[in-house]
């Protein structure tokens, strides 16, 4: 029983200790250098390692899950008889929760467990110490490329899943189950606000963005340098990023719907 | 991967985004480029707006003509004031009058509007003197029992 | 001054092991130092130390009149500069070629046009005897290679002191003769000052000037490397001519073998 408890306190410690370690890490990380033309090409290369090598997986999930909320919706409308609102339902779930939460958890499984996994063998091969030895700072060249580059390629990813999701929701809706292609879309230009459904749909996902990228380098940065330490954090990547977006998620909606 | 194709692509990539956006913000969500100044606003004054929303339709004869901006409760007599702002191009009588209107059965309220016969129109800022206020079903349905009964 | 590095009660535990505890070693300017000890005794450790990479629990590292632990960050990386570290695996980029590896800390460091970059980053590869290495990845490269491409980036700034981590582990003996000529020469003909981590005596009695033998957290010896072999001191006895058994004990401390058996 003692014996319980110093391990449940042993581990509470072991976790305050990290988060305090990932709040410095994001500090320290946050500054990408001065050098802006070398600062800007390292950005635009992470943006490429995670979002146009994300792309394809975005848009084909984006489809799919369109189409799925079409045939979904329409069986849950059309026995009230208001098929016709079944694109301003497929677009407002898109854009304000499926689109940011979906790109987000989609991110961390195919772009933030690569960053750990890619950190942490760094650290394995000793070539951030290797680097920091010659007088580069790799928070500054390794992590904050990365930090920005995720930062700025979601929201572009979360609009692309969602335009794409719509567009699969109108193909199953007017060609496959007849709804009138002009209450489709009227519906949905009529109900769906700018500001309040796009936007801040993307100021979620650019909040999404920051935190996946940001547990994926921590926890490639913080790894045992073993081939087991690395398989652990990308895991870690994978579990702690999901359960972040999915707890922001909830917060961020809460505060948006209250007016924000 | 060499860098210049490297930018090209990402270069690609960001423009995607912006269409996307432009995409998300015309086609889906229905923003038009009116400005602030081609519209004007009147009031409207009613007893009951049951689930009026601000943002909703204005609509005459079916064409929307503008949304609804503000609602406010008008704490000496107790009535609901709703400004309006409708478009430039559509010049309203005085004699205007407008009522509450629910979209089908079940769907969302608006405003319709129903033209007078006054030569001289609105201006920005002006009254509409003549309302109707939304019809509650609840209160429907107790005056249909209530009559039911007393004919009995 | 004729010492480029001191290192005065030195301190350092990780977790509730004691690595160093009042250890005190002088590095001579312009020649090669050797520190010896048996494994695990941390002699890396102490090239991170000196690198800044660990902070001491107590004690002072000077180097060139600069005490490393206090140090503000901006001073400690400019520093890094004038100094490098050659690692047991290399520790090559592997995302870039062996040229863009060379041409790294040039790039970095350095306002020079690329075609000085370039000519500069093949004199290096032409020391190592790997120029015509220069566009290949590091993944296409033996350890050997690897280690002599890792080499010339760490002279690619002309360092002041260069500090080799066990050089000579997993090498051929080609390669191995390769890297011991490399080293005497290039310390010579660049005048900067070596380190040299080893647990190989007569690799690197070979080419040290100054020996430091490291044993438990402590300096135990220090002088030239004929001074030590001669020495009767008896752990530096045992470990300078290999012997098995001795002052340093074969075996990780445990309990005896007998009470372990029995517990089942």
């Amino acid at each position: 029983m003692f014996e319980q408890i110093q391990s449940l306190g042993r581990t509470g410690l072991a976790s305050a200790a990290s988060i305090g370690r990932a709040g410095v890490f994001l500090i320290r990380g946050i500054n990408p250098g001065r050098n802006s033309k070398a600062v800007a090409a390292r950005i635009v290369r992470q943006m490429y390692n995670l979002g146009v090598l994300s792309l394809v997986i975005i848009l084909v999930a984006g489809l799919f899950v369109g189409m799925v909320l079409g045939l979904q919706g329409y069986n849950i409308l059309v026995s009230f008889g208001s098929e016709e609102a079944l694109g301003q339902m497929v677009a407002l779930s898109l854009l304000r929760e499926f689109g940011p939460v979906v790109t987000a958890l989609l991110f961390a499984g195919r772009a933030g467990s690569a960053l750990t996994a890619e950190i942490g063998l760094m650290k394995a091969t000793e070539q951030l110490s290797a680097m920091e030895m010659m007088g580069v700072d790799p928070m500054q060249r390794i992590i904050a490329p990365r930090l920005w580059a995720g930062f700025l390629v979601m929201p572009v990813l979360a609009a692309m899943f969602s335009l794409v999701g719509i567009w699969g929701g109108a193909l199953v809706a007017i060609d496959m189950l007849g709804v009138y292609d002009g209450s489709y879309w009227g519906n949905m230009q009529a109900s769906v606000v700018f500001y309040d459904d796009v936007v801040k749909g993307l100021i979620k996902s650019v909040i999404f963005g920051l935190a996946v990228t940001w547990v994926a380098v921590f926890q490639g940065h913080d790894c045992t340098p073993t081939s087991e330490g690395i398989g652990r954090a990308t895991t870690n990547t994978v579990v702690l990023s999901s359960l972040l977006v999915l707890g922001l998620d909830f917060i961020l909606t809460a505060v948006m719907l209250g007016g924000f | 991967m060499n860098s210049k194709k490297l930018e090209l692509a990402v270069g690609a990539f960001m423009v995607a985004g912006a269409i996307t956006l432009i995409l998300l913000a015309f086609k889906v969500s229905g923003l038009s480029y009116q400005a602030e100044n081609s519209t004007y606003n009147i009031t409207a004054r009613f007893e009951n707006i049951a689930g009026l929303g601000e943002r909703a339709k204005v609509s005459m004869s079916g064409v929307t003509i503008g949304r609804v901006t503000n609602i406010r409760l008008d704490t000496k007599d107790y009535v609901a004031v709703v400004t309006m702002a409708i478009d430039k191009s559509v010049p309203l009588s005085t004699d205007t009058s407008a009522s509450i209107l629910t979209a089908g059965l079940l769907g969302e309220k608006y405003i319709g509007l129903t033209v007078g016969a006054e030569e001289e129109t609105l201006k920005d800022g002006d009254k509409i003197e003549d309302t109707q206020s939304a019809i509650v079903l609840e209160e429907l349905i107790g005056k249909f029992l209530f009559s039911k009964s007393a004919a009995q | 001054m004729t010492d480029f590095i001191q290192i005065t009660d030195l301190v350092f535990s990780r977790g509730e092991r004691r690595i160093y505890d009042g250890a005190s070693l002088r590095i001579p300017r312009g020649k090669v130092t050797a520190i010896l000890g048996p494994s695990g005794t941390g002699k890396t450790t102490l090239l991170r130390l000196i690198g800044g990479q660990l902070k001491p629990d107590s004690g002072s590292i000077v180097v060139d009149g600069l005490n490393v632990p206090a140090l503000k960050h901006a001073e400690l990386f400019a520093l890094r500069k004038r100094m490098s570290l050659l690692f047991q695996t290399g520790a090559l980029f592997t995302d870039i070629s062996v040229f863009d590896n060379v041409a790294f800390p040039l790039r970095e460091h350095t306002q020079l046009p690329e075609s000085m970059v370039r000519d500069l980053v093949l004199l290096k590869l032409e020391a190592v005897g790997l120029r015509g290495a220069a566009q290949l990845m590091p993944a296409q490269l033996s350890g050997g290679m690897a280690r002599r491409a890792a080499l010339a980036r760490s002279i690619a700034l002309d360092p002041d002191l260069i500090m080799y981590d066990e050089p000579f582990t997993g090498q051929d003996p080609i390669s191995m003769g390769i890297i011991v000529k490399l080293i005497r020469d290039l310390n010579d003909a660049l005048g900067m000052t070596s380190i040299l981590v080893s647990h190989d005596v007569a690799e690197a009695t070979s080419i040290a000037d100054h020996v430091c033998i490291v044993s438990g957290g402590k300096i135990v010896a220090q002088g030239t490397p004929a001074e030590l072999m001669a020495s009767d001191d008896p752990r530096v006895h045992q470990f300078m001519h290999g012997e098995p058994d001795g002052p340093v004990a074969f075996h990780y401390p445990a309990a005896p073998l007998f009470g372990e058996l029995l517990d089942v």
